[in-house]
């Protein structure tokens, strides 16, 4: 299985979260998003100037740093279609 | 007590009122941030509802009444989150208004909003109540947009075991409903529902904590059936622990203002257990949602409906469309503070001119009468006028940010703002602020970190606003040039130079200054959906603001001006050795002779008054600008309004205070000035050093005002003052004695 990082998503394309790192209080605040593993994840479109990224997850949308989806290790492909948009 | 008459109270419910000694049940409403929470809380309390401020942090308090049953029950609006673990002092207020601390009365109904287009992450939230034991009702919202994606309401409440009753706050349907769920909740008993088992390493570490837990806590109404009905760890009590344990950290030496105030020994008492055990504090967070993931996606019939607000933001954000829009939309923003406030402006300016006239005609000439007129009169006029600009501006960010469009202006500039250290949001306050830094401060409000704020407020001044034009256009005008090309070309070179040196003022600030410094926490934003605003909402919201700074802004500002007035106007003596204006005035042989008197008499007063002796004591300050004392005083006056500057050197030059920018005889005057050897006293370069001085300098004490109010401290209007006049000084200073070496005049 392959495991890369979110911001290494291109756009339109899905992924399934794996694992949330980075210091404690900023991977809580995105695991309380529901940004936990498992979840499906989509990288709808990046902001004109490459930054930040715009993605989908449970069905609302986020605006994310490449630096913060960078701390978000996905496998490619959503496993749970159900909840993927 | 408060249910309706022949209906048995709950037990506790009596004693927690008798406790607090109030009749009124408390009603909380909660939920995530865009799930038409306000709407609701307008629909329920209708216009009872009052915009104040949570002590110590900017924050609004809404709260209202309503009427549940026969009684009247207070409801209180708090802020949107998306968890009760919170980590700054802000946060903190949804945890506290729920959990009942920090004096908040405890709350006797929670009505938590929940989204029906994402059930899930709203129904994160609940748990976190449950777990506290708070008696909830859900108020499931966005029901008309999520058409037939709306989960059952019966489902979904036997599921999350309480009452769950869909609403559409903007047609009052449910709203009945919802406020018999809360009667009936308001009798019901209070449980604590916890949805995961704590592993042992936590259970044992709740339990160290819960001995820990402060007394007043404690002393709250407690769930009847806690520590009966199930595992003993998971009541309340244990969920008090769980937030102290999650988001009590380490005392840092950052003192930001956005710490946690918790006890030492609780702070203590966390640090121990957490050294103990080997604790995984991201487990509950992955138990609740292995929870909401198992239970809530077989009551979803389908996936909500987005295609819409995708086509919108197909050209909204857009690489080439998106910025045009972005573009045109700001220039609406502006052009509206700039231009199409004025007229306003000018009426409430005229108007409180012809007021003081008319009261002066009235009252004859005299002390109190400069003191109603000038002082109190002009005073008000000072706070007034600053309302035109602040009822547009909260106008339209009422509007963008109910459509959803904030949102997308903080993703769009993100890139460029990140790179000074601010935040996306920072950007329509810093436009804002090329009309006026007052309306501009208050905007910051709509980003939630308070360092982002503040690093916002910091800088805003710094731009051009449209005070410091008059300033401009005198001095460009009487020394420099009277070419409108040239004129122009160094207007606009004023712009740009305000915007780099705000922008790198944020840099700096954000590394130099402790408290401004980027904090490594996620900088998330949601893009809600796009949704047509409520223009009732709006204007509330609107109106909430404006008269928030009329009472807290606008009464120091109606004070500074006055004590700025006396300062101008007292001792209201002649120097020795002055002629005798009333006799010489007696004996005027027409209008003109009387009036060039008048002026006189009023420039030898001023230079006497203590503002004038400020000047003259300014001098040796200043005069390595290249200023000299009568410049000294109307730095003094420009205090009141940087426009003010123009009016005071009327005054000083004996050609009236009447005197606008565009005054040739003050221009004359001005360049007329000669220095004691005879050499011109205002040269260009003179010109450049004030013109500059006037870009840094935090001339305005309106500004302080509203950023003493908005920080809810001295502090940082202090350091805002200090480091802006310092800079101002310093770059005056460079310009004028640099420019003299290397030759100019």
């Amino acid at each position: 299985m392959l495991v890369t990082s979110l911001a290494e998503i291109p756009r339109g394309r899905s992924a399934t979260v794996r694992e949330v790192a980075g210091p404690r209080a900023f991977r809580r605040r995105l695991l309380e998003m529901g940004l936990v593993p498992g979840t499906a994840v989509r990288v709808v479109t990046v902001a004109p100037l490459g930054d930040p990224l715009r993605i989908e997850v449970r069905g609302g949308q986020w605006s994310i740093r490449r630096a913060e989806a960078a701390q978000i290790s996905v496998e490619p492909g959503a496993d749970r279609p159900g909840r993927a948009p | 007590m408060t249910s309706a008459p022949g209906q048995p109270a709950g037990k506790d419910d009596l004693r927690a009122h008798e406790e607090r000694g109030r009749a009124r049940p408390q009603i909380i409403l909660a939920g995530n941030p865009n799930v038409g929470k306000t709407t609701l809380f307008n629909a329920l309390t209708g216009l009872s509802a009052k915009v104040s401020n949570y002590p110590g942090v900017t924050v609004d308090r809404r709260r209202g009444t309503m009427t549940v049953g026969s009684a009247t029950a207070d409801v209180h609006d708090i802020p949107g989150t998306y968890s009760l673990h919170a980590r700054s002092a802000e946060e903190a207020i949804a945890f506290d208004a729920i959990a009942g601390l920090g004096g908040a009365p405890a709350p006797d109904v929670v009505v938590l909003c929940i989204d029906a287009t994402q059930v899930a992450r709203s129904a994160y939230l609940l748990l976190q109540c449950q777990e506290l034991g708070a008696r909830c009702v859900v108020a499931l919202t966005m029901v008309d947009e999520a058409k037939g994606a709306t989960p059952d309401p019966r489902a979904l409440g036997e599921l999350l075991g309480c009452e769950v009753i869909g609403v559409t706050a903007r047609t009052r349907a449910g709203i009945a409903d919802l406020v018999a769920a809360i009667e009936r909740a308001l009798r019901a008993e209070r449980r604590a529902i916890w949805r995961w088992t704590p592993d042992a390493p936590l259970a044992a570490a709740l339990a160290q904590v819960r001995t820990a837990l402060p007394a007043a806590w404690i002393a709250r109404p407690r769930p009847s059936g806690a520590g009966a009905g199930g595992d003993a760890a998971q009541d309340t009590e244990a969920a008090l622990a769980l937030w102290a344990l999650t988001c009590i950290e380490p005392r840092t030496d950052q003192d930001d203002g956005d710490e946690l105030e918790v006890p030492d020994s609780l702070r203590t008492a966390v640090l121990a257990a957490s050294g103990e055990h080997a604790l995984e504090l991201d487990r509950p967070i992955l138990a609740r949602w292995a929870w909401l993931d198992r239970e809530i996606p077989p009551l979803l019939r389908r996936a909500p409906d987005r295609s819409r607000t995708e086509r919108i933001d197909r050209i909204l954000l857009h690489r080439v469309w998106g910025f045009g829009v972005f573009l045109a939309v700001m220039a609406v923003v502006f052009m509206s503070l700039f231009a199409w406030s004025s007229p306003l402006i000018d009426a409430i300016d005229g108007g409180f001119k012809s007021l003081g006239e008319a009261l002066r005609g009235a009252l004859g000439a005299g002390v109190f009468t400069d003191f109603l007129v000038d002082g109190v009169i002009g005073g008000v006029g000072a706070v007034l006028v600053f309302l035109p600009q602040i009822l547009l501006l909260f106008l339209f960010l009422g509007f963008l940010e109910d459509c959803g469009y904030l949102a997308r202006i903080a993703y769009l500039m993100d890139r460029i703002m990140r790179s000074m250290n601010l935040h996306g949001r920072a950007f329509v306050p810093m436009l804002s602020g090329f009309a006026c830094a007052i309306p501009a401060i208050m905007a910051t409000r709509t980003m939630e970190r308070r360092r982002d704020r503040i690093l916002t407020m910091m800088v805003i001044p710094l731009m051009t606003c449209s005070a410091r034009l008059p300033v401009y256009t005198l001095v460009i005008g009487a020394l420099i040039s009277g070419s409108p090309l040239v004129g122009g070309l160094l207007m606009i070179g004023m712009y740009l130079f305000s915007v780099l040196t705000s922008l790198a003022a944020a840099w700096t600030l954000s590394r130099l200054v402790r408290p401004l410094r980027a904090k490594r926490l996620p900088f998330l934003i949601e893009l809600p959906p796009y949704r047509w605003p409520r223009m009732p909402d709006v204007l509330r919201m609107m109106w909430g603001k404006s008269s928030m700074f009329l009472r807290e802004a606008g009464t120091v500002i109606l004070a500074c001006s006055i004590a700025l007035w006396a300062l101008l106007a007292f001792p209201r003596e002649l120097p020795a050795g002055a002629p005798d204006y009333a006799a010489q005035l007696a004996a005027a042989p027409d209008a003109d002779a009387r009036q060039a008197l008048e002026n006189e008499q009023k420039a030898a007063l001023l230079a006497q008054s203590y503002g004038g002796r400020l000047g003259h004591a300014l001098e040796p300050v200043i005069a390595p600008l290249g200023f000299d004392w009568k410049i000294g005083v109307g730095i003094v006056g420009a205090f009141a309004a940087r426009e003010v500057f123009v009016s005071t050197l009327g005054i000083v030059y004996s050609v009236g205070g009447d005197a606008d920018e565009s005054s040739e005889p003050l221009r004359a005057a001005l360049r007329a000035e000669r220095r004691a050897d005879g050499s011109p006293a205002y040269t260009p370069l003179v010109g450049l050093a004030l013109m500059l001085f006037f870009a840094l300098a935090c001339q305005c004490m309106s500004t302080l005002a509203v950023v003493r109010r908005e920080t809810r401290s001295l502090r940082w209007p202090l350091f805002l003052f200090g480091y802006m006049t310092s800079l101002a000084w310093i770059v005056a200073f460079v310009v004028y004695q640099g420019g003299r070496l290397l030759g100019f005049s």
